[in-house]
């Protein structure tokens, strides 16, 4: 590339002072360019010229860290074995064995070609060879934005029949763009130059809600189930309800469980404050409130929710008593599709303690874990309904206060219910 | 929810046979019309005093009532007939009981004639009408449009056809509007709501177990990673077969819409893409397509084989059928989850084979932005992960509308046989396949890899790579430093690395049909532009979306937390950069105004109203803000625009300029 750059710059007449040619085009891709030459000298030099390159990006517009201003060379060597064969409709006819004239021969042979790409100047790439590329009239490359590593709009010579058309002008689209700046944004609404202000004002404040403003709601049960399990057949729900917009909601969270004999064992309720604070996560503040086992208990809540790496539905959260006993969940499941409607759900759940709290019967640490696995069958994505199996085991000083009641610290049910949203 | 469908399709059927029409059972799906062929004719408007009436109605799609909006009585709505030069009165009177208003897609009229409530003007309220009156200043084929809430699903759309004021530089023999669209059962309100809290919820062409172990789609290493980044790689069009039915002129595939000809004639079709949400790519097997204008404006005449329409684009082009028989017009949704279909025949009641859909493509990591042919010592990774996914063939379970029924199964085998061919000779012979400059030798090298081999993954989930010179430490997903204007927050899944201009691509999923397929390279104007002048800056809008939020946004920001418009004086040109930050495609469309498309053709760009944006692409546009006013700016997928992909642009005089 450098030795080819060179042959530029000393065929080229305008070459030397270009500081808005430096400027405008960098960025762009030399082996691209050394498309009349035909492929051998093309290719070679460009992957030679990678370190001396390099070592010239320092005067960068912006800053950019190092990495980044390798890029465009990293660029010029993905285009090293490009197939210029397959470029219809480029005219080649002015070109010579000789590079150095052959090469510009043909670049005047295009007049009017152009690598559009972002205005703003950006990664300082091959400046030197951009020197010679000041004496193709009309060959405007704006840098790409982020100084890339490929030609822009490469790809699309291959197939641009129009290269050699005539009619084709240095102008209009060729030319590159200034940096002028851009004005101040206007204090008034134009449309209240014609309408009355005040109607228009409401018709915008109505276009503005409608155009991303809107709240939205769901309720959505995850578990509505009937557990079959030895001696003492039960149900279990788990779902939850939120209302709002894209960033903020409130949301309400509900789970429990019973036996048909004994009724409610545990029922919880948390009303939530949600806060969007990424693309996949939210995060939640609240109270929960249990209403069984008595006694009840009162808790101040922190937690998230929301889509981890590898898509698993994640939802972990601290709960602070009103006795001061501190307690924390985490929660987790995976939808492994199946077909596009039978859905396999393995879900964990581990309820933990920073105490012993007796009088809820939990010890400290792991209190209880459950695994489940749930296959579901989507009839609409609204209604699917499932079976499953779900395996809960107590661990530690809970387990001993379960046994303590006569009961059995781990349990195995079969499942069967709906996962439902509205 | 395609299952109530076709249960309800079959009881249709089977009263169907009851009553008299036994006679379909020996007949081929794709000859199962419920008409002989619809050759009527859309309804026509013409004249300088034109009333127009929007109300509620239902219309018949594929022998099914639907509720829908319509005008004058039909969806959709009546064509409206112009010719350049004249003063046109529009009454528009409104019937609905709610606001209401129309767009005058792509014509240049004052602005407070532009039709966009909140912006140029109040809207029309409910029970009440507006007079529009404007001069016809342009020719060619635009559309019309509600700019009110979601009416435009509901089929508040027609076209506009404005014959030249002198000889049309495009002679034919004849001509039809193909109004192209797509219609649900589901109200628009409910469409919306559904993506916004379930994400990917009208997808039924996942990736799947069983997919995976029938050898199909991307292999498990390439699940594994784009699980890793949350990114769902058929994640191709939101709302789509599943909700819809697509319509040409407003029938169903079932209905077969004709269009009729005499063989010999050169037949003008004026292609609009009046859909909410979808995306066709456009073919009529066995025809030459000669596009001679995009979005109105005339261009040098380009023969293709299919065309990618996006939303709010119109093309017009010249066909030939030299033989007596018929020929079906393809629209195929983008997702291939289910097509428009019409006929082209020589007389009424024919019908041709209806080809198959294709395979749905697979998002690759261009659509993300990263353009990996550009690293060095990684060539091939794309293949793996896009071409090489596609040869495996799509996902056994994806379904399908009810459309696809009508398909014959082995017409789409030619194609996919065709492609599949195409891979082994090597590069030259794939169109598209090079995207910027692999070499044949890489390409087989690519093939050979499989996975991504060589590409550090562990960097891409946000953390810091080395400061080696292109790992895949400096392709974050979202690195903001990549586009400082774009407002940091939860509405932005990704910032594309590594945007590449792709306006030399035709369109995702349409890389390797074995055809020619038009990319925006291909269009020329067909006369120089009006202003030539260099811009005089330049400008970057960033199209920002979490696809798990449906949240959408220019820069970041939705239109309903910033009304400042993005400002311009009258007379500047300026330069636009369209970045698109998402792995979805976005048809972006400017009011007031067309801009000339920078894509190598000086001053014959081409000029236009709409602009798909490709995945992680880029796209730059020069325009002159030479229409004073205040003018919409948006994504022209519907409820992209609704969840507030949009902005208001001013342009304002120089000296009024504060």
């Amino acid at each position: 590339m450098t030795r080819f750059a060179s042959i530029f710059a000393a065929t080229a007449m305008l070459s030397i002072t270009a500081p808005v040619a430096a400027q405008s085009m960098q960025g762009m891709n030399m082996p691209g360019m050394s498309m009349p030459a035909k492929k051998k000298p093309a290719a070679k030099p460009a992957a030679k010229a990678k370190r001396p390159a390099k070592a010239r990006l320092s005067p960068a517009k912006r800053k950019m860290p190092a990495k980044h201003s390798a890029a465009p060379m990293a660029g010029m060597k993905g285009m090293e074995g490009m197939d210029h064969s397959s470029m219809p409709g480029m005219d080649m006819s002015g070109s010579s064995p000789q590079p150095a004239q052959g090469a510009h021969q043909d670049m005047q042979s295009m007049p009017g070609m152009q690598m559009p790409a972002n205005g703003q100047p950006a990664a300082q790439g091959a400046q030197q060879p951009m020197a010679g590329m000041q004496s193709m009239p009309g060959m405007t490359m704006p840098a790409d934005q982020h100084g890339s590593q490929v030609m822009p709009g490469m790809s699309g010579m291959a197939t641009m029949p129009g290269m050699t058309m005539p009619g084709m002008q240095q102008t209009g689209t060729a030319l590159a763009a200034g940096n002028a700046p851009a004005p101040a944004p206007p204090m008034d609404h134009y449309a209240d130059r014609q309408f009355a202000p005040a109607e228009m004002a409401k018709a915008r404040h109505d276009m503005m809600v409608d155009s991303g403003g809107k709240p939205f709601s769901q309720v959505l049960f995850n578990l509505a189930e009937y557990q079959a399990r030895q001696g003492r057949d039960g149900y279990r729900w788990d779902g939850e309800a939120w209302f709002g917009g894209d960033i903020n909601r409130v949301w309400l969270k509900s789970e429990g469980e019973g036996g048909f004999r004994e009724g409610v064992e545990s029922a919880e309720v948390q009303a939530l404050y949600s806060r969007a604070v990424g693309p996949y996560f939210n995060l939640q503040a609240g109270v929960r409130h249990d209403f069984q086992p008595s006694p009840n208990r009162t808790y101040a809540t922190v937690g998230f929710e929301g889509l981890s790496p590898y898509m698993f539905e994640v939802e972990g959260a601290l709960f602070l008593s009103t006795k001061g006993d501190l307690l924390g969940r985490l929660e987790g499941y995976y939808d492994q599709r199946i077909t596009q409607r039978l859905i396999l759900q393995p879900r964990v759940e581990l309820n933990l303690a920073a105490q012993d709290v007796p009088e809820n019967r939990l010890g400290a640490g792991l209190t209880d874990a459950e695994i489940g696995l749930r296959l579901r069958y989507e009839l609409r994505r609204q209604f699917a309904p499932y079976v499953g199996v779900s395996y809960v085991a107590q661990t530690g000083r809970t387990a001993d206060f379960t046994r303590a009641e006569g009961k059995d610290p781990s349990t195995t049910s079969f499942v069967a219910g709906v996962r439902i949203w509205f | 929810m395609s299952r109530i469908i076709d249960r309800r399709q079959m009881l249709r059927g089977a009263a169907l046979a009851g009553g008299g029409l036994a006679l379909s059972a020996y007949m081929p799906a794709w000859a199962q019309t419920n008409s002989a062929g619809l050759t009527t004719p859309l309804p026509t408007v013409t004249g300088n005093d034109i009333t127009l009436r929007i109300a509620r109605q239902t219309m018949m799609i594929d022998g099914r009532a639907s509720r829908a909006i319509g005008i004058n009585g039909t969806v959709p709505a009546p064509l409206i007939r112009l010719r350049e030069g004249q003063n046109v009165r529009l009454h528009v009177i409104n019937d609905l009981d709610e606001d209401s208003s129309i767009h005058w897609h792509g014509l240049l009229v004052p602005p407070q004639f532009d039709g966009v409530p909140g912006i140029s003007f109040p809207g029309i309220k409910a029970r009440s009408s507006f007079l529009y009156e404007f001069p016809i200043k342009q020719n060619g084929t635009y559309w019309y449009h509600s700019h009110s809430g979601l009416q435009e699903q509901l089929g508040h759309y027609g076209p506009i056809v404005i014959d030249p004021a002198s000889t049309d530089p495009v002679q034919s023999d004849r001509e039809h509007v193909i109004v192209l669209s797509d219609h649900s059962q589901l109200s628009p309100e409910a469409i919306y709501r559904d993506m916004k809290v379930d994400p990917g919820h009208f997808n039924y062409q996942r990736q799947t177990l069983a997919g995976l172990l029938s050898g199909k789609d991307q292999r498990s290493k390439d699940r594994i990673d784009w699980g890793k980044m949350r990114m769902d790689p058929t994640d191709i069009s939101d709302a789509t077969g599943p909700a819809y039915t697509y319509l040409v002129n407003g029938h169903g595939p079932r209905d077969n819409w004709t269009a009729l000809f005499t063989p010999g004639q050169r037949v003008r079709l004026r292609v609009i893409n009046a859909s909410s949400m979808t995306t066709f790519n456009v073919r009529i097997p066995g025809l030459k397509l000669t596009i001679v204008q995009a979005d109105g404006q005339n261009v040098m005449p380009v023969e293709v084989d299919e065309f990618q329409i996006g939303v709010a684009e119109t093309y017009d082009a010249i066909v030939t059928p030299s033989d007596d028989r018929a020929y079906t017009l393809v629209g195929e949704a983008i997702d291939r989850s289910g097509l428009a279909r019409a006929t082209l025949a020589p007389r009424a009641g024919m019908a041709a084979e209806v080809p198959a859909l294709r395979p749905r493509p697979l998002a690759t990591m261009e659509d993300m932005g990263m353009d990996m042919s550009a690293m060095g010592g990684m060539e091939g990774m794309d293949m793996s992960n896009g071409d090489m996914s596609k040869m495996r063939g799509a996902d056994s379970t994806a379904e399908k509308n009810p459309s696809a029924k009508l398909t014959t199964p082995g017409a789409g085998m030619a194609a996919g046989a065709m492609a599949m061919s195409g891979m082994t000779p090597g590069g030259s012979a794939m169109p598209g396949m090079d995207h910027t400059g692999m070499s044949p030798g890489a390409m087989a090298s690519g093939g050979s890899a499989g996975g991504m081999a060589g590409m550090d993954h562990s960097a891409m989930g946000g953390h810091q790579g080395g400061t080696g010179a292109m790992d895949m430490g400096s392709m974050k997903m979202r690195d903001f430093s990549k586009a400082p204007q774009v407002k940091k927050g939860p509405g932005v899944q990704t910032i594309s690395p590594m945007p590449m201009d792709r306006t030399g691509e035709p369109g995702q999923g349409l890389e390797n049909v074995g055809h020619k397929v038009l990319v925006y390279r291909d269009l020329m104007a067909l006369t120089r532009n009006p202003d030539v002048r260099a811009p005089e800056r330049s400008l970057d809008i960033h199209l920002t979306g979490n696809m798990e939020r449906f949240m959408w946004s220019f820069d970041g920001v939705k239109m309903s937390d910033k009304m400042e418009p993005i400002p311009f004086l009258e007379g500047e040109r300026v330069r636009i950069n369209l970045i698109n930050d998402s792995m979805m495609g976005h048809p972006i469309h400017i009011h007031g105004h067309f801009f000339e498309l920078v894509t190598g053709h000086g001053d014959h760009a081409p000029r236009k109203h709409t602009v798909i944006v490709q995945p992680g692409g880029k796209v730059t546009w020069d325009f002159t803000a030479d229409a004073v006013g205040d003018w919409a700016f948006h994504c022209h997928l519907l409820y992209h625009m609704h969840a507030g992909m949009m902005r208001t642009v001013s342009v304002r005089p120089r000296g009024e300029a504060v």
